[in-house]
């Protein structure tokens, strides 16, 4: 596989594609929250993670938590373009026979490591699994990504105290922050600012960037494989509804599936990016 | 036509706004889900959108009753019963008068999955000694079980559907606190249902008439306290009791009919319910899928009767 820059973005906008079309085929699901993540995905699981289907179950992989559970179809996608879900399968998204669950759950499919989608609890799962690296000194990184909104949960807030104190520098956190919840933006609804300066007097190793800048991502990523000590934490700064013009709002396509005219403007739109 | 029981809720508290001037309402990032967006854009004031922090609402919500407010507060109901430690001490001990409206109960809110599902929630605020519980089965129930809260003065928990739910009630319809609602009489079997199944549980019955088959159809709305004494009545009359939620049959109406049963009038009975963790899925996919549309419970009250 190409892992180039340019390539990694031909990659993410085509399972920019794959998204739309799972969610039109469900008829439901939360486009706004999944695009402003694949781009953050992309990076980390083709070029850190290096997932296959060979390795997805290795007990010394890389693992990723999707905090944020309800962005689960960019995740499926990238799982698809590792060869963990077979591509036709993606389609299949929520319907009653299928393994691909609206939200991740570990029992109907392993690779997604853990059952996510009450918000606010992944991030303590990725610290024991961070935790039990440790104790078994294995290498492995334990990945975490987080939605904005999400990070208002007091659990959140136990982990983000727990995790310093515990030296998890095994632990990369990467924050999708796209600056929308459901009841509106989320500067307005609770106000997570000054984040950065929190989350350092929380005695994290922050890093600010553009999320959708996928050089800046691989840099970020690059920067928090050191272990000094401290657990990382990677502020992205996203647009919700990423790549689809008439997606990207803070609430408006937070979650509900494209309708037809929908799906094909919004494929549309995405197919010019690839050329 | 089909309404959901959230949606009278959320038209109901607006009403309830005017007359009730120490009525707050809390949300947790939920509110258009909730209803209780109608409620935040006539009475901003009153409204407290806390973000996505479930147990911080409970305790600020405890705190406001317990200064003379009274809150309803406002998510899934596995979202905010979830929290259920925070609200066994800070609602439930502490004898704070709130209101906990929990929607999207149940497998019928279909493809987000369990993670958003509330199966267990009423089996956990069963066990706190001064908690009612109501679940409503149609609109004109549901806004008469709103208006009944709004004056009760006691914690509460109140159990919405997202899905819409076809009329079982006229006009005429008295909503009464703790008394069961007798839908339909029978001789054969009495139905003890509550919720958004109701219906399905009655159509069930309706047909089962022809397979010369008399049973009794019950509306539980409210579970705690449970109508226990016409519980009891059904089970003697009749002989057979069948249970039938959208939630665990552990520790929901059917765990809470087998106890009064159990101590008061011993009687064979079905539980029918959720017996495994939900999943994604269309609400009427999963309704075949778990045996609660209208053929499913059919065909298990008609197995448990006939077997
Ligand atoms: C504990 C909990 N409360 C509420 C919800 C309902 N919910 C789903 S997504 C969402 C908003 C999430 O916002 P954010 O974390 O910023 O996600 P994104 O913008 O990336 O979609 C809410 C409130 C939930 N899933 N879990
Ligand atoms: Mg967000």
């Amino acid at each position: 596989m190409d892992l180039t820059i340019p390539a990694l973005q031909r990659s993410a906008n085509e399972m920019r594609i794959d998204i739309i079309r799972m969610l039109h085929a469900a008829g439901s699901g939360h486009p706004g929250g999944s695009l402003s993540l694949i781009d953050i995905l992309t990076v980390v699981f083709l070029r850190y993670i290096k997932r296959t289907k060979e390795n997805a179950l290795d007990p010394d992989r890389h693992r990723l938590v999707l905090s944020k559970g309800h962005g689960v179809p960019a995740l499926y996608a990238v799982l698809a373009r590792c060869g963990v879900i077979p591509h036709e399968d993606l389609i299949t998204l929520r319907q009653v026979g299928s393994y691909l669950q609206g939200h991740p759950h570990n029992g109907s499919f392993a690779p997604v490591e853990a059952s996510t989608g009450s918000l606010g609890q992944g991030l303590s799962m990725a610290q024991g699994m961070a935790m039990a690296a440790k104790l078994d000194k294995k290498p492995y990184k334990v990945y975490c990504v987080m939605g904005d909104g999400e990070t208002q949960e007091g659990q959140a807030w136990e982990a983000l105290l727990s995790a310093p104190h515990h030296k998890l520098d095994n632990l990369i956190v990467i924050l999708d922050y796209n600056k929308g919840q459901i009841d509106g933006p989320t500067n307005e609804i609770l106000n997570l600012e000054p984040l950065g300066d929190k989350l350092r007097a929380f005695n994290w190793d922050v890093q600010e960037i553009d999320g959708h800048d996928l050089a800046a991502i691989d840099a970020a990523v690059a920067r928090a494989q050191a272990e000094n000590g401290q657990p990382h934490f990677i502020i992205a700064n996203t647009i919700k509804g990423k790549g689809v013009s008439f997606m990207e709002h803070p609430t408006e396509w937070h979650g509900k599936a494209p309708n037809a005219a929908e799906t094909e403007a919004a494929i549309k739109e995405l197919e010019a990016l690839l050329n | 036509m089909a309404k959901a029981t959230r949606v009278s809720f959320g038209e109901e508290l607006v009403e309830l706004g005017a007359t009730h001037p120490e009525l707050v309402v809390f949300d947790a990032d939920l509110s258009k889900s909730t209803q209780s967006q109608h409620f935040a854009a006539k009475y901003p004031e009153r409204f407290f959108e806390m973000g996505i922090q479930e147990h911080n609402m409970i305790g600020a919500a405890a705190g406001m009753a317990l200064s003379g407010k009274k809150p309803f507060i406002c998510s899934f109901s596995t979202f905010v019963v979830g929290r259920f430690e925070v609200i066994r001490m800070s609602i439930g001990y502490s004898e704070a008068n709130v209101t906990v409206v929990g929607t999207h109960c149940g497998v019928a809110i279909g493809e987000d999955g369990y993670s958003q599902m509330a199966l267990e929630d009423i089996a956990l605020m069963r066990t706190l000694p001064n908690m009612t519980i109501i679940q409503p089965a149609d609109d004109r129930e549901a806004k008469a079980a709103v208006r009944f809260l709004a004056d009760h003065q006691n914690p509460a928990f109140l159990r919405l559907t997202r899905q819409g739910l076809e009329d079982l009630h006229g006009d005429d319809y008295e909503f009464r606190f703790g008394k069961a609602d007798l839908l339909r009489d029978g001789s054969d079997a009495v139905i003890f249902a509550t919720g958004g199944v109701v219906y399905n549980a009655l159509k069930a019955a309706e047909e089962l008439e022809s397979e010369g088959l008399s049973i009794r159809v019950v509306n539980i709305h409210t579970i705690a306290p449970l109508d226990a004494d016409f519980v009891v009545q059904c089970a003697k009359e009749t002989g057979r009791v069948i249970t039938v939620e959208d939630h665990s049959i552990v520790g929901g109406l059917g765990g809470a009919v087998a106890e009064v049963l159990g101590e008061r009038q011993p009687t064979l009975m079905k539980r029918i319910g959720m017996t495994e963790y939900g999943r994604s899925g269309t609400p009427e996919d999963l309704y075949v899928h778990f045996g609660l549309d209208r053929e499913g419970v059919k065909r298990q009250v008609a197995a448990f009767l006939k077997g």
